[in-house]
C-alpha cells in the first residue's frame, strides 16, 4: 500500500511540487513578518503611551497579528476543515468565559486584602 | 482489524485521526495556558501603582532581560519556520532536506532552553535587600565570597539563614537605578556599585524566586510549563527525525501526517511564547 501511495504522488508530482514551492515562499515571507513583529513589540516597550491600558492594547494587538500569521499559515488554519473550526470556536468561547470571569472577579478581593497604595517617588 | 483513517482522510470530516486528536489536545492546552494567563492578568491589574521594590507589592516591570528574551523569541520563531519547511520538504519528496530542517528545529529548541536556564540562573542569584531604614535595593549578592545561583540553588539565602550561619556582612552589586516605567536610568551607566551591607541592617533578603514576589511565582510557573512543552516537543521531533523516520520507507503518507501533527504542536508552543514574551517581559 505504501508503494501505491508513493507512485500516485509521483505521477502528478510536478504540479504538486510547484504548489508546495509556492507555500515555501509564503512561509519565508511570514518568517520575515514575525521577526519584524518581534522587533516592533520590543520597540513599543520604549514608547511611553502614558496609559497602561493603551500599552497593553498595543502589545496584545501586535501579538495577535503574529499569532494570526502562525496559526493561519504555519498551522494551515486558513484552509482547514469544518470540524477543526468547530473545536476551535468552542475553545474560543470557553477561553473568553475564563478570562471574563477572572476579570469580573478582579474587584472582589478577599477579606483583609491590602488596598491599592499610590506611588510616591 | 486495521484501524481506519490513520493516514487517509475520513470522507465526512476530511480529516485523518491524528489531526482531530491534536486539535482536541491543543484546545485543552489553550484552556491550560489560558487559566495561567488569567491568573497573571489578575495579579498584574490588581498590583498597587508604582514600581517594585520601592512599593512592596507593585509590579516589577522591566526586570527581565529584554535583549535575551527578544533573541529567544527569534530562536523559537526560526524553529517554527524550519519545522513547517521540514514538512514541505517531505511533501516534495526530499528526505535529506527534511532531516536538515528537523535537526535545525531541535537545535533551536535546546538553544531556547539553554538560554532560558541562563536567565533562570540570573534570577536565582539576584536578590532584593530591604533595609531597616525602609530603603530597598536589588542586585547580585556575594556571601562568604560565593555567588548563589540556579545551577547551585541549594545555596539560597534569607535573613534567618544568614543569622544561622553567623554571617555579619554581605556584598551587593547594586543594580542601576530604574525610573517608574522600569527602564534603567540613562546616567546610571553600566558599572555596578558594590556595597557592603551589615546583616544587622537587613530587614528582608530574598532572591528573585516565587516566595519573594507573586510576579516571580507566576513567571516561573508559566515559563517553566512552557519550557516543559519545548522539551517535550523537541524530544518528539527528534524522534521523528531519526529513529521514527523509518516510517518514511514503510508508510510515507502517515509519516508526513505525523510531521504535520508534531509541527502543529510545535507552532502552538511558539504561539504561547508570542503572547508570553510581551506579557511577562514588557508589560
Amino acid at each position: 500500500m505504501s508503494q501505491h501511495s508513493t507512485s500516485s504522488s509521483a505521477s502528478h508530482g510536478d504540479d504538486h511540487d510547484h504548489d508546495i514551492a509556492a507555500h515555501v515562499r509564503t512561509y519565508m515571507i511570514i518568517f520575515g513578518a514575525l521577526l519584524v513583529g518581534t522587533i516592533l513589540t520590543v520597540a513599543m516597550y520604549y514608547v511611553d503611551f502614558s496609559s497602561m491600558a493603551l500599552t497593553v492594547a498595543v502589545a496584545l494587538f501586535i501579538a495577535s497579528i503574529k499569532a494570526f500569521l502562525v496559526a493561519g499559515y504555519f498551522m494551515h488554519l486558513l484552509s482547514e476543515k469544518k470540524l477543526v473550526y468547530g473545536v476551535l470556536v468552542l475553545s474560543a468561547i470557553f477561553f473568553v468565559a475564563l478570562m471574563g470571569l477572572t476579570l469580573w472577579g478582579s474587584n472582589d478581593l478577599p477579606r483583609n486584602s491590602v488596598t491599592k497604595t499610590l506611588y510616591v517617588p | 482489524m486495521e484501524i481506519p483513517y490513520t493516514y487517509k482522510a475520513r470522507p465526512d470530516t476530511g480529516l485523518y485521526n491524528a489531526k482531530v486528536g491534536i486539535w482536541l489536545f491543543l484546545a485543552s492546552e489553550i484552556m491550560l495556558f489560558g487559566a495561567l494567563f488569567s491568573a497573571y492578568i489578575l495579579l498584574r491589574v490588581s498590583a498597587p501603582v508604582g514600581f517594585w521594590p520601592d512599593v512592596a507589592l507593585a509590579w516589577p516591570r522591566g526586570l527581565l532581560n529584554i535583549p535575551i528574551g527578544t533573541f529567544n523569541t527569534a530562536v523559537l520563531i526560526t524553529s517554527s519556520v524550519t519545522v513547517v519547511l521540514a514538512w514541505a520538504s517531505l511533501k516534495m519528496n526530499n528526505f535529506a532536506r527534511f532531516r536538515v530542517y528537523m535537526v535545525i528545529t531541535v537545535v533551536c529548541a535546546f538553544a531556547f532552553l539553554g538560554i532560558k536556564s541562563f536567565e533562570y540562573n540570573d534570577k536565582f542569584s539576584h536578590y532584593v535587600v530591604r533595609l531597616k531604614d525602609g530603603k530597598a535595593l536589588t542586585g547580585h549578592i556575594e556571601v562568604n565570597g560565593k555567588h548563589p545561583g540556579f545551577w547551585n540553588f541549594q545555596d539560597q539565602w534569607d535573613v534567618a539563614k544568614l543569622a544561622d550561619q553567623k554571617v555579619d556582612k554581605i556584598k551587593v552589586e547594586v543594580d542601576p537605578e530604574r525610573d517608574i516605567h522600569g527602564h534603567a536610568k540613562k546616567h546610571a551607566g553600566h558599572d555596578h556599585e558594590v556595597r557592603e551591607i551589615a546583616v544587622s541592617d537587613i530587614q528582608f533578603l530574598g532572591s528573585y524566586t516565587p516566595s519573594t514576589h507573586p510576579f516571580f511565582a507566576v513567571y516561573f510557573l508559566i515559563t517553566a510549563l512552557h519550557g516543559l512543552h519545548v522539551l517535550g516537543g523537541a524530544l518528539v521531533l527528534g524522534y521523528f527525525a531519526f529513529p521514527g523516520a523509518k516510517m518514511w520507507k514503510s508508510n510515507p503518507e502517515q509519516f508526513i501526517n505525523r510531521i504535520e501533527v508534531g509541527g502543529l504542536f510545535w507552532h502552538f508552543v511558539d504561539l504561547v511564547w508570542i503572547f508570553l514574551f510581551p506579557v511577562v517581559y514588557l508589560l
